[in-house]
């Protein structure tokens, strides 16, 4: 793992890196439904096809969001230290940063897979 | 229970605090209780598997929400008795598992439930596949309702008062005429909005014989709250009778019919087999028939069908329709005999 990602990625970037792909997922799931079923006479594929896709689309979103919770853990020295790290110091800061990242992360994964679940259970279009 | 949902307890004017007389418990309790009777709109005695499912869910709900409520208060009972008992650590660990991810897991599994139910609480067939079809049309404040036959077209129509035939699932077609209104029958099922433009389906069934109350759910105006209808859940060969007899158009004359006609009525009011054709208002055909006046405001009376006519802006602020106050009172009197004779 550590060969393949860099010895510092992180910036305040990674911070909303958890979240953006939570925005990102939810546009994506409401939009794709609202326009196939809107559109449903016009596709050649069922919504089967696309519940499919958008499980498909979980499973990336939830693996991107998995990336970013151990980068996070990884800056966080993975818990090595206690919050509330509010030092002024650099290290200080970064180890809070890491947490912060790490918390925001599990709230993304749980509300990524909350919007998903409607696919299990909603299996036609409503007209 | 009364037939209707209306007596004359429910007159506008009179204080609503009589209606809680059908139900002894809601004097202890008002806010909680008075939904939980038994009664013609109550969505916690359901009349058919739309609201059972709700009725449930609601119910589920509720006793999860008593269970962590209740957990929640030992704890803080047990949290203000037993000051620093337990390691900083110890409390970090039930934050952690009582404040995040028990939490999670509950909500996770209640989101599933009420997901899971949702077939069952909405039902749909694709229109070609649907039979016995009503659409219906919310307008400041009254309900248009038009029975449409198999291939779509419509049969005839009525106002303000939906018949279905029992054990048998209706299909509504619902739309909206000027602003937003949500039509609900609490009986039996859940709402469904209706939007200008938008024809959005609603299935319910009634698994017992009865007349349920529904009303608006969408703030749409100044008499929103007036705007009520009733459903009348009859057998299903009694249904197709009543169908027939309303699609056979027989010539009417009455008296009081003149003066009906006369007076301008028949510009905004259809009554079949007669000069009067009006879209604006509701269709008046067999009005004798109906339970309530003026989308449930009203007990059906020859009285209150006189003053409504004579000022239907002092009953229902904001209404589409007249006053006729300037009419002399014999002729208003003789229109509402006609019109409560009207079958
Ligand atoms: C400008 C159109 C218009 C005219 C003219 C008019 N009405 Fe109306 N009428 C309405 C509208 C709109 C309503 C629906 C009111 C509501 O409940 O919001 C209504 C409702 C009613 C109702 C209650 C219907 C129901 O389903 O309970 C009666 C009865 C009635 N009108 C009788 C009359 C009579 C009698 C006259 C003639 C003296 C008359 N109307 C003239 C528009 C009109
Ligand atoms: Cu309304």
């Amino acid at each position: 793992m550590k060969s393949v990602i860099p010895r510092e990625v992180e910036s305040l970037w990674t911070l909303f890196t958890a979240p953006t792909v939570w925005a990102i997922h939810f546009v994506v799931c409401y939009a794709a439904v609202a326009v196939y079923c809107a559109k449903a006479a016009t596709f050649g594929f069922d919504f089967a096809t696309v519940r499919l896709a958008l499980a498909g689309f979980t499973v990336v979103a939830l693996a991107v969001i998995v990336l970013s919770a151990y980068l996070a853990w990884r800056q966080w020295g993975f818990g090595s230290g206690d919050p509330p790290h509010d030092e002024a110091t650099r290290k200080d800061r970064a180890l809070f940063q890491g947490f912060a990242t790490l918390l925001l992360s599990g709230l993304s994964f749980v509300a990524v897979v909350y919007v998903a679940i409607p696919l299990i259970f909603i299996a036609e279009c409503q007209r | 229970m009364m037939d209707q949902g209306l007596t004359d307890a429910s007159r506008p004017r009179i204080s609503g605090l009589r209606s809680s007389k059908l139900c002894p418990s809601s004097i202890l309790l008002p806010g909680i209780l008075l939904s939980s009777c038994s009664g013609s709109h109550s969505p916690l005695d359901p009349a058919g598997p739309e609201a059972s499912h709700v009725a449930h869910l609601f119910f589920v709900m509720l006793v999860g929400g008593v269970v962590i409520w209740i957990a929640v208060v030992a704890a803080l009972v047990y949290a203000s008795r037993k000051k620093n008992a337990h390691s900083e650590k110890a409390a970090g660990r039930v934050i952690l598992w009582c404040g995040a991810i028990l939490p999670t897991v509950l909500l996770c599994a209640l989101l599933s439930y009420g997901m899971w139910l949702m077939p069952a609480i909405r039902p749909w067939l694709p229109d070609d596949q649907q039979v016995r079809r009503i659409e219906v049309t919310g307008e400041q404040f009254w309900w248009r309702v038009r029975y449409l036959d198999e291939a779509g077209e419509v049969m005839f129509e009525t106002a303000n008062e939906v018949r279905i035939p029992v054990g048998e699932p209706a299909h509504f077609s619902l739309k909206a005429a000027d602003v937003i209104h949500s039509f609900w029958v609490p009986s039996l099922g859940g709402k469904m909005d209706m939007i200008p433009g938008r024809t959005n389906p609603l299935t319910l069934t009634a698994d017992r014989e009865g007349t349920y109350r529904g009303v608006c759910a969408e703030f749409c105006g100044e008499s929103h709250a007036l705007m009520a209808f009733t459903v009348r859940a009859v057998a299903a060969r009694e249904h197709d009778a009543w169908l027939a007899a309303r699609q056979a158009s027989k010539p009417l004359d009455a008296e009081g019919l003149a003066t009906f006609l006369n007076n301008g009525c028949g510009a905004c009011h259809a009554i079949a087999g007669t000069a009067a054709n009006g879209r604006i208002g509701p269709d008046l055909t067999a009005f004798g028939e109906r339970g309530t006046l003026a989308a449930g405001t009203l007990p059906h009376t020859e009285t209150d069908i006189a003053r409504f006519i004579a000022d239907p802006g002092e009953i229902k602020p904001g209404v589409k329709m007249p006053h006729f106050g300037m009419l002399p009172e014999d002729d208003i009197k003789k229109i509402a005999v006609f019109l409560k004779e009207l079958k």
